[in-house]
């Protein structure tokens, strides 16, 4: 094909797209685009919309009959849904995920020193780089778990990190989930989707590979095995087949080669945990869990969960048996402790964050305080609470009133809040009913955590499908895309 | 210099017991895709048999074999194609619909989701969907043969996808469990009700009825073209009845399938070093005995429908024992001191 007919094709297919002044993960880098992205983007411009659309009808079909799906319930039924997928990738370069790789491997470690910390010594409340209240009275602060130690003190095995890009193109972080953090099963499905149905997109191109994660993970658990275990048992505890994450947790399963348990499979006895198997009862040593602390065990937490594992706690404590990730880890990922984590960074790790946070005041500060004030109606502003969403003021979207009564609420509790610019998301070409147009985006890396954190290359892209819109969550209007990292 | 083991390996390297909810799953799943297919097979065979002879009395059958008497009349006066097929095929509060089956087929391809193949998966996805979903519109006596026609398929679909790509461990053997046991009970009940249906009545010996008759009894249980290449010129009942209980070439013949139940319990007693499996063992080889030594003859003398129901409750005792031995209540485990290692 000649340049000229690739140049008029090119303009085929994003000739309607509108850049807009944000950060455009394909079309505007406000740079000049690096080689490996102008080629995605060259050959990207050779489809025609119609292709483009066939191919994506044929994802969403090989979707549904593969059933990776997540599950909603209404009244009579259970719902299988497709994760809406985009088929234009999100690319990142090389440097680019360098810089995302190691600035989330310096966020593990420091949440990891914190958990540790705040269940023994607590040094960093006795410091007073964070307010003991903000951590002790925190609801995620779980009192079962001071003085446990965990095997290499990892207490999250697996963390994602919610990660924006400003209209610079600047990477922030926007929040770190350490509990139970979902979607790397669409991330590793997504690229299999891809290289099957767009191969002529991603042929010869030099992509960092997804499908490492489950041996990864594997090995990571095993790692963490109780002390003296040769060659450990790994399971994955999941709810049943009745969660909307199932698929996920039979994705990860498999991958990993281990069985797939429930509560009910499991038993502790004499503080040993035990699966029940056709050869009766064998020994479990480390337990990826995607049940929620609370549904855990029902001695300790919820007695009426009967999803958990009566003694678990127990058998945890005395150390004969490895939760992945561990209990308490909530209290890392609050919205509160968000503010304070460029802190926490640089109280034990002694280093400038890599990522950086979103510019965030916090109102338990006289300085926070008086600026949020002053430019209330440019900002976000957050409750730490435990009421986490709730009761939330949209700065530039409230009335004059409005702003009057947060300013009231602000200096009556000022404790209780934070306060964010608004952030002008990056955005990245998608396929919408009108065209291929420019919707927001975030990335959720995936960093596993045995003897060293390991980051799985890209992570879950999430799109907010809807124009304008900023909620990239599934349920409410969001898709995924698929990332690709060049290797070079 | 070679190494001689005194000892069989005992299991395959690496090879972890399989979960006690993953076996019953797994038993499950082929109990139910056997029972779909036979029940669509026996279905056709009636509409088929009914239309050609003019008869009524053979829904009345499927009703029988099925020992549905009691739900099926609570809810239908008479057993009608238009009734039997309803209920048989898409009434969703009768457990021995296909729609209700396919909706047990679905919950335990779910839960075995981690454990067999994508392929095995995909399909069962796909077909369990669309089998859920059948209605009204579905089940016309126009289109009641291509229907199921389709369904047989379908099962036969799967298990040629399992037999080429599920795993050889303990789950396959207890697939197998599933399947024969529920072929065995399958072909008895049918013997059980249709025996009575090829019983000279009087004028009509030997009549083309008769002929007919005998053809679709041999035809639910998939063994016509076979029983004519063994026995051309004998289409006799109880050579009928010989061939379904006692031929060991027809794969879905009493024998068969009690064969192959054995010899999987077999192997998990070995291979696989499983405790508890003797006595179902036993049981098993039992059953074998009374039916290699006797012949049909004797069997009808004796009482055919007696030695039915008799394999039945055997049957049901197995199922019970294997249940017990693998996936027992969790109690009975820690007190049984189940425990390895």
């Amino acid at each position: 094909m000649s340049d000229m007919k690739m140049a008029a094709k090119a303009a085929g297919l994003f000739a309607t797209y509108d850049v807009p002044d944000f950060f455009c993960e394909l079309l505007n880098r406000k740079d000049i685009p690096p080689a490996g992205l102008q080629q995605v983007r060259d050959r990207l411009a050779c489809f025609d919309l119609a292709e483009l659309r066939r191919r994506a009808a044929a994802v969403e079909a090989q979707f549904y009959r593969l059933g990776i799906t997540f599950t909603v319930y209404s009244d009579r039924e259970a719902i299988d849904r497709v994760l809406p997928f985009d088929v234009i990738p999100r690319v990142l370069t090389a440097p680019e995920w360098d810089h995302v790789e190691r600035g989330v491997q310096q966020r593990v470690r420091a949440i990891n020193l914190f958990l540790h910390d705040i269940y023994h010594e607590r040094r960093i409340l006795r410091d007073g780089v964070i307010p003991a209240s903000l951590v002790l009275g925190n609801a995620n602060y779980c009192q079962a778990m001071v003085g446990i130690d965990v095997p290499g003190g990892v207490y999250v095995h697996i963390n994602g990190t919610d990660l924006v890009r400003d209209r610079d193109g600047r990477f922030l972080v926007l929040e770190d989930n350490a509990r139970t953090p979902s979607g790397v099963s669409y991330v590793l499905e997504d690229r299999q989707m891809m290289l099957r149905l767009m191969p002529d997109l991603a042929s010869g191109l030099d992509l960092r590979p997804v499908d490492e994660y489950g041996p990864r993970l594997h090995r990571a658990l095993a790692e963490v095995a109780p002390a003296g275990v040769d060659d450990p048992q790994v399971v994955l505890l999941s709810p049943g087949i009745y969660n909307a994450a199932y698929f996920e947790h039979v994705f990860l399963a498999r991958e990993m080669g281990i069985p797939l348990v429930e509560g009910r499979d499991l038993i502790v006895e004499d503080g040993r945990v035990y699966m029940c198997t056709v050869a009766g009862l064998q020994p479990v040593h480390s337990i990826y869990r995607r049940l929620n602390d609370d549904f855990l065990d029902p001695q300790v937490f919820n007695p009426d969960s009967l999803l958990g594992v009566p003694g678990l706690v127990d058998a945890y404590r005395r150390g004969n048996v490895t939760l992945a990730n561990a209990i308490g880890t909530g209290v890392a990922d609050d919205k509160a402790v968000y503010a304070y984590m460029p802190r926490i960074i640089r109280y034990y790790l002694d280093e400038e964050p890599i990522l950086t946070n979103v510019e965030t005041h916090i109102c338990a500060e006289p300085e926070g305080l008086a600026y949020t004030l002053a430019n209330l109606e440019h900002l976000v502003v957050k409750p730490v609470g435990e009421s986490g969403g709730y009761g939330l003021l949209i700065g530039p979207h409230a009335t004059q009133a409005e702003l009057e009564d947060f300013r009231g609420r602000l200096r009556a509790d000022p404790a209780n809040y934070i306060s964010q610019p608004v952030i002008s998301l990056s955005v990245s070409p998608t396929l919408c009913p009108a065209g291929v147009e420019a919707r927001h985006v975030d990335l959720r890396p995936f960093a596993v955590t045995g003897r060293d954190t390991w980051v799985l290359p890209g992570g879950l892209s999430r799109v907010a499908l809807r124009k304008g819109s900023l909620v990239v969550n599934s349920s409410q209007g969001g898709g995924a895309k698929d990332t690709w990292v060049l290797a070079s | 210099m070679t190494q001689v083991s005194v000892f069989p390996t005992p299991v395959l390297p690496g090879l972890r017991n399989l979960l006690s909810r993953y076996a019953e799953s797994t038993m499950w799943l082929a109990r139910y895709m056997e029972r779909i297919e036979n029940m669509a097979r026996l279905i056709e065979v009636t509409g088929t048999s009914v239309h050609a002879s003019n008869m009524d009395a053979g829904w009345d059958s499927v009703i029988r074999i099925n020992a549905d008497e009691d739900t099926f009349f609570l809810r239908h006066k008479v057993a009608t194609e238009r009734t039997v097929v309803e209920f048989y095929i898409i009434d969703p509060d009768n457990p021995d619909s296909i729609v209700s089956m396919a909706r047990c087929v679905r919950e335990n391809a779910r839960v075995l989701r981690p454990l067999i193949s994508t392929e095995m998966w995909m399909h069962l996805n796909v077909f369990t969907r669309w089998a859920m979903d059948l209605g009204p519109d579905d089940v016309g006596a126009s289109y009641l043969s291509t229907l199921c026609t389709r369904l047989k398929q379908e099962c036969q679909t799967h298990f040629g996808i399992t037999e080429g790509t599920l795993y050889r461990d303990q789950a396959w053997l207890f697939y197998l469990l599933g399947k024969n046991l529920e072929r065995a009970d399958q072909i008895t009940r049918v013997i059980d009700i249709k025996y009575h249906t090829l019983l000279p009545s009087g004028e009509g010996v030997g009549s083309d009825i008769d002929l007919s008759q005998w053809t679709s009894v041999l035809r639910s249980a998939a063994a016509y073209h076979a029983f004519r290449r063994v026995l051309p010129e004998g289409m006799t009942p109880a050579n009928i009845v010989g061939f379904l209980l006692k031929n060991d070439g027809f794969p879905r013949s009493l024998s068969s399938s009690l064969r192959c139940v054995y010899s999987v319990l077999g192997s998990l007693a070995g291979e696989y070093r499983l405790r508890h499996c003797g006595p179902i063992l036993e049981r098993v080889e039992e059953l074998r005995v009374t039916l290699a030594e006797q012949t049909v003859d004797d069997i009808i003398l004796r009482g055919l429908h007696e030695y039915m129901d008799w394999i039945q409750r055997e049957l049901r005792l197995i199922q019970n024992e294997i249940a017990g031995a693998f996936w027992p209540p969790v109690a009975l485990q820690v007190a049984g001191n189940g425990r390895t290692q």
